[in-house]
């Protein structure tokens, strides 16, 4: 920028100013990488660190507030229900990534094999993801409805129950009905970049392997598994990231309830700084967040990349 | 600003005079006092989508009025009414926006300063139309100023089918809450259970919840903002609310607001409590002329405290400061509440909007059709959320955290006693009135 306003002051220094920056690389390269610096800093940077801000401060809706230090996390730390939120959101992230990354990885070796409609098939997997999740968490809302709901309809009607599911008025009924419900929305993001990962596999490693006398078994172990840890640490980098940060299916099916037993932190963090007013502490909560979205990214990253091949050096 | 205080104020004159002459002869009063508003202005209004049509078609019509009779140009948005409160927040914080929002509850309460004094005003109306019901006002004001005009109480009463009560040996609803008790399980001996919100559903759930707390002489603070929640009659109530809540249809604890109008619509439910809408609803399906004519709504029944009171939904209508036409803004207002427009706005509400001045109360819609009579009183019987303490951040906050309904479904499912409940509410409310 000041190289800008120099030349502007000095018109006859331009030229020579112009192709000097021209001709160097390491100058231009700053002028190239401004525009998405500037991007980065005004989108990302600022928000995240005024959300930081904004969780030492009591500020609420309407005034701003005033530096309070750690007293936000302070009473956090007592209150039962952030407590809960916090459980609820590990035990909601643990859950349905395993879940899903077990359903997806499945889905990605059968759509691995020569189906017929192939192409029809893998192009229908992706529907889950591509329905707009309000839209989708409505149609849950219906399937575990207290008094509609077809689930419990068709149980009733086989004779195997005799009265509606308690899917969302029951904690733990509540907490499965919203992890099936992650579940669904999420295999097919797992599963396409899975089996995109599958496909780049080299097919003479399993026909080496199977000239070795090496099981399927002992293929899917030896070959895929370990070639497909890199994508595999992405993946599920980012599961856990969507998971951890979900807050449409429940802010639809539940609002946090019963008795905020789903309640997740993001759930918990809008309620507390948008319908209530407490700006500051809904900033300090999702603020929690971030160590664990921290940790989720080091343990994929330390854990699951740790081959040194996959880090571009030889094994 | 292109004018100078002293030009608004002699076109001001000139128009004052000139509406006088063609203006509304029926509020002398309020007629002199008419504001002229800022040349070339032009007014933003963003309110919340209707319940019922005809709310919007008449505020609409009304709105064209103003500009037919002004010439100032009024855009009418709309958002549903959870996203009021954001929104609300956003363009008090930002400083621009709509000149004028039609916001919920102690949204007026959070950023008074960000308002437009209306005090003037709201005076001038009150006195010409038999003055504003003190729950709907207590909403609008701050500091002892008006921060908007209370517009409208939207009523809450219990919605029940006659013939399934009279099934059950009732042919009078019950005044008081044991005998409400009683009808209650006699629905649940017919079959015909009843069902109440104890899920997070905004209005549903914590209007129940309140009245529960209230009928039986709880409160959650004092006048001094002094959390006194954890009471003798708070633990009456959540017993009372254990034993209701054991006849009820299964899975009210995940209600949110849509549900109990869903199950009584599906005659799952005999009785549940909600807006007008829902008698709205039976009509209007040709296939449920049945429950329609056998549709009856009532007050909630009254408790140990010996007078209705209820929480329902409270909607003021205010102005940011930011305006860049204040006169405008309060021109309008007037405008809106001059008893053509007031009058038909709330005859077109279909009984949705209780009116919040005391003029209004023998609008015929609340004759025309006896299901509207419970909602009459909405304005009457409205205590504010965080009685007796003051509304603002305090208020709002322990409301939007559920902490009320909370407390009631961990009671009644069981998953805690009463006593337990109890505590731990109030430990969670002494968090917003901590001083």
């Amino acid at each position: 920028m000041t190289a800008a306003a120099d030349h502007l002051t000095h018109p006859a220094a331009k030229r020579s100013l112009m192709s000097r920056i021209a001709h160097s690389r390491h100058l231009l390269g700053l002028v190239f990488m401004l525009p998405a610096a500037i991007l980065l800093l005004v989108f990302l940077t600022y928000p995240l660190g005024l959300g930081v801000y904004l969780g030492f401060t009591d500020t609420t809706i309407g005034r701003d507030g005033i530096w309070i230090g750690l007293e936000n996390y302070e009473l956090l730390m007592e209150d039962s229900v952030f407590l809960l939120s916090v459980f609820n959101t590990i035990f909601y992230t643990l859950v349905a990534s395993i879940l899903k990354f077990a359903l997806g990885l499945w889905l990605a070796l059968i759509l691995n094999e020569h189906l017929p409609f192939k192409a029809f098939f893998r192009a229908i997997v992706l529907l889950p993801w591509v329905v707009p999740t309000v839209l989708s968490a409505i149609a849950f809302w219906w399937i575990f409805d207290a008094q509609f709901s077809v689930l419990s309809w068709a149980l009733i009607q086989l004779g195997i129950i005799d009265h509606n599911i308690n899917f969302l008025g029951d904690p733990w009924a509540a907490r499965a009905s919203v992890i099936a419900a992650n579940v669904w929305r999420g295999i097919p993001f797992v599963a396409i970049t899975l089996l995109a990962g599958l496909q780049t596999i080299s097919p003479s490693l399993h026909e080496a392997a199977t000239l070795d006398g090496a099981t399927s078994w002992q293929r899917f172990r030896h070959v895929t598994l370990p070639m497909l840890t890199p994508i595999i640490a992405v993946v599920m980098t980012f599961s856990v990231l969507f998971t951890f940060t979900d807050f449409q299916l429940i802010y639809v099916l539940t609002r946090g309830g019963p008795v905020n037993a789903t309640h997740l932190m993001a759930t918990l963090s809008f309620q507390r700084a948008i319908p209530g007013g407490n700006l500051g502490e809904g900033a300090a909560i999702a603020v929690a967040m971030i160590p664990f979205l921290l940790g989720a990214i080091l343990f994929s990253y330390f854990g699951l990349q740790r081959r040194k091949w996959q880090q571009g050096g030889a094994d | 600003m292109k004018f100078t205080r002293r030009d608004v104020l002699a076109t001001g004159a000139g128009l004052g005079a000139a509406s006088l002459i063609g203006g509304m002869p029926a509020f002398a009063q309020s007629a002199t006092a008419k504001i002229e508003p800022e040349k070339g202005a032009s007014l933003r209004v963003l309110r919340w989508s209707p319940f019922v049509k005809g709310d919007e078609d008449a505020w609409i019509a009304n709105t064209k009025k103003f500009t037919e009779a002004t010439g100032v140009e009024v855009r009418i948005d709309k958002e549903s009414w959870e996203d009021i409160r954001p929104k609300a927040a956003v363009a008090a914080n930002v400083g621009s926006g709509p000149d004028i929002m039609f916001v919920w509850f102690d949204d007026p309460q959070q950023y008074p300063d960000k308002l437009l004094d209306v005090s003037d005003i709201a005076g001038q109306i009150g006195s010409a139309h038999g003055g504003w019901y003190e729950g709907p006002a207590s909403y609008a004001q701050s500091g002892g100023k008006f921060v908007g005009l209370p517009l409208a109480v939207i009523g809450n009463a219990v919605c029940y089918r006659d013939s399934w009560a009279k099934q059950a040996g009732f042919s009078e609803f019950p005044k008081d809450t044991a005998g409400f008790l009683e009808l209650c399980k006699a629905l649940k001996g017919i079959n015909h259970p009843a069902g109440f919100t104890h899920g997070h559903g905004v209005g549903d759930g914590n209007n129940y919840a309140h009245w529960l707390l209230w009928s039986h002489g709880g409160q959650v603070v004092d006048e001094n903002s002094k959390v006194v929640l954890d009471s003798p009659e708070t633990i009456a109530a959540v017993k009372y609310a254990s034993e209701l809540y054991k006849t009820f249809i299964p899975g009210t604890e995940s209600w949110l607001d849509v549900n109990n109008n869903r199950a009584f619509l599906a005659g799952e439910v005999s009785m549940t409590a909600n807006g007008i809408s829902l008698a709205y609803a039976t009509k209007k399906d040709p296939k449920l002329a049945e429950m329609a004519a056998d549709l009856k709504t009532t007050n909630f029944p009254v408790g140990p405290v010996g007078k209705k009171v209820e929480l329902f939904q409270v909607t003021t209508l205010i102005a940011f400061k930011y305006t860049k036409f204040p006169n405008a803004v309060k021109a309008y207002m007037q405008f809106m509440y001059d008893e053509a427009q007031m009058a038909e706005w709330v005859t077109q509400s279909s009984g949705y909007c209780c009116q919040t001045l005391k003029g209004y109360a023998n609008n015929p819609v609340w004759t025309a059709d006896p299901l509207a009579a419970p909602y009459a009183v909405a304005s009457e019987t409205l205590r504010p959320n965080g009685y007796a303490g003051p509304l603002g951040t305090a208020s709002a906050g322990f409301m939007a955290d559920y902490v009320l309904v909370d407390m009631f479904a961990e009671a009644v499912t069981g998953q805690r006693s009463p006593e337990e409940a109890v505590k731990r509410a109030a430990k969670r409310a002494e968090r917003y009135y901590r001083t």
